[in-house]
């Protein structure tokens, strides 16, 4: 089941931590839905850092990142 | 362009910025501005506060063309890259009250995080302390960030909200190069308003305007494009063990010192550093509650500047808390004082009494809000 994390609007390093816990409850894929590239940037290398893989996309100038094993 | 955004997203990218830093601080006091206070955006805030008479201690007033550098730098970054998002509405009032804390903490110190690597790389060892402080403050942050402190989300806004800021620096720019007197000047020569320069002490001392407005937008640029904090640098080790951030932190402190020792600018010791004062203490608790107000509200002095530039209306928010918090520094005789010697005997300086009050409240307001701003998981 995908695990959905909206932290559009959040200022770091919210969007990390709300992250970090979708990947610690271990429920993949997980979809993050961030407004700024700041944040993109942060959840993209958290992620990656964690050893998954990241799939970015650009939807209505928000982004949608999938996080993957 | 994606290249060029690759790189400033890198490691390599924050490190060029704090060798940015590390490199053009010293260089703008060899240039006119005061002694290992190349810059401080903790200071530079305190000394426009003083300019606009909002406080009137004579000797730290002038309008810093460093600041509305970093600002409009930030601006033109933003909007070039495509990332000018105004924005607002996550608990402005609350970052309001953390930026004056977080500038009554730093002015007890007397500086910002960048003036503390900056007065570390001149050799004033008391910035050791004040380094301390800002982790520990930083840490008790990090601490309720895991037990769910969250300010709330903000909100997509109308381009006016994200022009606000960027307009203020403007007339500030345009105050600082006019520099209007409608009262005329006193015997002394300084300024009667409705701006106020200093004609002495470290307010007086300034490198030119147009140096001082350009290192203020390329680092400006930088930084934004770099997401260059030192709370975040501090705070992403503590919180997840991120060494991003940090290495442009690092790069800065060893960039500033080399460059110090070129210029002849390194001088090792605690006491009778320039505009800073040994007093251990307060030197460390000062810190700890700007720390502590920074970690609360997501980023340094400088990062909130280069978040307006953005559009982020909730670090204006910041900037003007920290802008009003240096008024009542002054007004209230918060601020401390520097170490002197008075006829051949050290005076050590600090904060008086009411300022180790100010601390204290900062401090209790600070884990007020931490405590009240959390969502029940």
């Amino acid at each position: 089941m995908t695990t959905i994390v909206d932290a559009r609007g959040l200022s770091c390093p919210q969007p990390v931590i709300l992250t970090r816990r979708a990947i610690q409850a271990g429920e993949f894929p997980i979809e993050v839905l961030v407004e700024t590239v700041t944040s993109r940037e942060n959840v993209r290398r958290a992620a990656e850092k964690a050893g998954l893989q990241v799939h970015v996309e650009e939807v209505g100038g928000e982004f949608k990142l999938t996080i993957t094993k | 362009m994606s290249t060029l955004n690759r790189f400033f997203a890198s490691r390599w990218g924050v490190i060029v910025a704090g060798a940015a830093i590390g490199i053009l601080a010293p260089l703008l006091q060899k240039w006119g501005n005061p002694k290992n206070m190349g810059i401080c955006v903790a200071c530079f805030e305190r000394d426009i506060a003083g300019a606009l008479g909002l406080h009137r201690a004579a000797v730290v007033q002038y309008i810093r063309p460093e600041i509305i550098g970093f600002v409009l730098g930030a601006l033109i970054a933003a909007l070039i890259f495509g990332e000018f998002r105004p924005r607002t509405g996550s608990a402005p009032i609350i970052r309001f009250v953390l930026g004056m804390f977080a500038m009554i903490g730093a002015l007890v110190f007397l500086g910002c995080p960048w003036r503390a690597l900056l007065r570390l790389a001149g050799g004033d060892w008391n910035a050791i302390l004040a380094l301390l402080g800002l982790a520990v403050g930083i840490a008790i942050g990090v601490w309720f960030l895991k037990n769910g402190y969250n300010l709330g989300r903000s909100y997509k806004a109308k381009p006016v909200v994200g022009w606000i800021m960027p307009g203020i620096m403007v007339v500030l720019l345009l105050l600082v190069i006019f520099q209007p007197a409608f009262y005329g000047f006193g015997e002394d020569g300084s300024r009667a308003g409705p701006i106020f320069f200093s004609v002495k002490g470290p307010g007086s001392l300034h490198a030119p305007l147009l140096v001082s407005l350009t290192v203020g937008l390329v680092i400006g640029f930088l930084a934004q494009r770099t997401r260059f904090c030192t709370m975040g640098s501090i705070r992403d080790v503590i919180l997840i063990g991120d060494t991003h951030l940090i290495s442009g932190m690092g790069t800065l402190l060893v960039v500033a010192f080399v460059v110090n020792l070129i210029l002849g600018q390194f001088s090792p010791g605690f006491v009778t550093q320039p505009v800073a004062h040994s007093n251990h203490l307060w030197n460390f608790l000062g810190m700890v509650l700007a720390g502590l107000a920074f970690a609360l509200a997501g980023g340094c002095p400088g990062r909130q500047l280069f978040m307006a530039g953005e559009g982020d209306g909730d670090a204006g928010i910041f900037v003007l808390g920290m802008i009003t918090g240096a008024a009542f520094a002054h007004n209230f005789n918060l601020a401390g004082s520097p170490d002197a010697v008075v006829e051949g005997v050290l005076k050590v300086g600090g904060p008086s009494p009411y300022g180790m009050a100010a601390v204290i409240a900062g401090l209790v307001v600070c884990l007020v809000i931490g405590f009240t701003m959390r969502e029940k998981s």
